[in-house]
């Protein structure tokens, strides 16, 4: 199953459509939480905040570098897989789901502004096998996230 | 709503751990394990590392950043540190601070590099108060029309101290190295990065840095930063031993030394890039 996702910088909003099934799971329409950064194909899932272009601006900014695990590694919900430098700041990327990395995107070695520019093309990081498919309702769909998102700027 | 333990009067509570003439690579095992294995806010000042040492960004590569063959030749330890950014070479006068902190432990701080290094800049300016370096170098962000915070602490246009970052689910670090002072020869070793911030203007190092002796002692410089601090935070005082109970026994920090063969094939790398 690949979600894909992209964002309306006009209605700063969600929208999401499933591409031909890959999978018996079902397809609810969901994104990542905010505190996950990352676009994982296997599902493909919005990548975080920074990548959704909401008016507001961009808070990673350009990555200069990414740092992936290798095929067969594990990730689990909620922890670190890897990071993203920009602006001299490294930042982990955190993984929506437990699994094993099937795949790693080589071509962010030498084009990590892929990140930026194709977030939900080209600029896949991984592809992760779930161990653990029900963890897939602990996460957000697009109408929420992108509450979460508002309350989360507004309260700053 | 629950009171954070970790605040008393109202300030967030900070380690503050005072350390001399540390190993760099040290320094970095040390505020690695803090940041991913400890729940405390912490502060920390190295004021010094012994050995004249490179110390490059998550991301640098030698062969575009470094004279390699006058580091081999001169036995340079090169270091790759676990937070991004470019490549500086301290030494004795090199003096080190270093924020590691949970990212709700600054009322109202998004944990993402901007607002880090702005908030960073405000509270340098207090330690730099009334003394000749006032400057924080900024760039035009063209894409949001807005003057970024660069984060390269300048007097004039010349650079006394960089920084760089690494922001965690949780937490973030934040860490600056300042040129008291600095060994001319030891610039040698470092080329003109492909990379730069556009107030450089492709200055080699000497005409681009410049050494904060000739404005603050240093002492005065660290009783400054830890009034600044303490303005901010309720200081506790720590010692290394502390900071080692805390460490998780498991983790193992990323910031490592480069092998002389690895400097040898970037030399190699180097030379097959340049007849391509």
């Amino acid at each position: 199953m690949a979600l894909r996702m992209w964002a309306s910088s006009t209605a700063n909003a969600l929208k999401l459509s499933t591409s031909a099934s890959r999978s018996a799971l079902a397809s609810p329409a969901f994104s990542l939480a905010r505190s996950f950064s990352t676009v994982l194909e296997g599902f493909k899932y919005a990548s975080s905040h920074e990548w959704v272009k909401h008016d507001g601006p961009d808070h990673l900014g350009e990555v200069v570098f990414v740092e992936l695990p290798e095929e067969g590694k594990s990730v689990s919900q909620g922890n670190s897989f890897g990071a993203v430098e920009s602006v001299k700041a490294t930042s982990d990327i955190n993984s929506p789901i437990s699994g094993e990395v099937v795949e790693v995107n080589t071509k962010l070695s030498e084009s990590p502004g892929l990140i930026n520019s194709s977030p939900y093309e080209d600029g896949w990081m991984i592809k992760v096998k779930p161990s653990n498919p029900s963890e897939l309702e602990s996460l957000m769909g697009a109408k929420e996230y992108t509450k979460f998102c508002e309350e989360e700027d507004a309260s700053h | 709503m629950a009171v954070s333990q970790t605040r008393n009067l109202g300030l967030p509570l900070i380690n503050l751990l005072r350390l001399k003439g540390v190993p760099i690579l040290q320094q970095l095992h040390l505020e690695e394990r803090l940041l991913r294995t400890s729940s405390d806010n912490w502060c920390i000042i190295n004021d010094g590392t012994i050995d004249p040492t490179i110390v490059m960004g998550i991301s640098g590569k030698p062969q575009e950043l470094l004279e390699i063959e006058s580091i081999l030749r001169d036995d340079i330890p090169v270091i790759r540190r676990f937070t991004g950014g470019g490549t500086v070479i301290v030494d004795q006068g090199t003096i080190f601070v270093t924020f590691i902190c949970n990212k709700d432990a600054v009322p109202g701080l998004q944990s993402y590099p901007q607002p880090i290094m702005s908030w960073s800049s405000l509270l340098y300016k207090k330690v730099f108060q009334g003394i000749e370096i006032s400057g924080f170098a900024r760039m035009i962000d063209y894409a949001s029309c807005t003057a970024v915070v660069l984060s390269d602490y300048v007097l004039g246009d010349r650079k006394f101290g960089g920084n760089a970052q690494s922001i965690t689910k949780n937490r973030w670090v934040h860490h600056t190295s300042f040129l008291w002072d600095y060994e001319i020869s030891n610039m040698g070793y470092l080329k003109l990065p492909k990379r730069a911030p556009e107030y450089r203007q492709a200055r080699d190092h000497l005409e681009f840095i410049c050494r904060m002796k000739d404005y603050i002692s240093r002492s005065s410089f660290i009783d400054r930063t830890i009034e600044a601090v303490g303005s901010e935070f309720l200081l506790r005082s720590a010692e290394l031993e502390d900071a080692h109970c805390t460490l998780g026994s498991k983790f193992e920090p990323s910031s490592r030394l480069l092998r002389k063969q690895e400097l040898g094939e970037a030399i190699f790398k180097s030379l097959t890039a340049s007849q391509s």
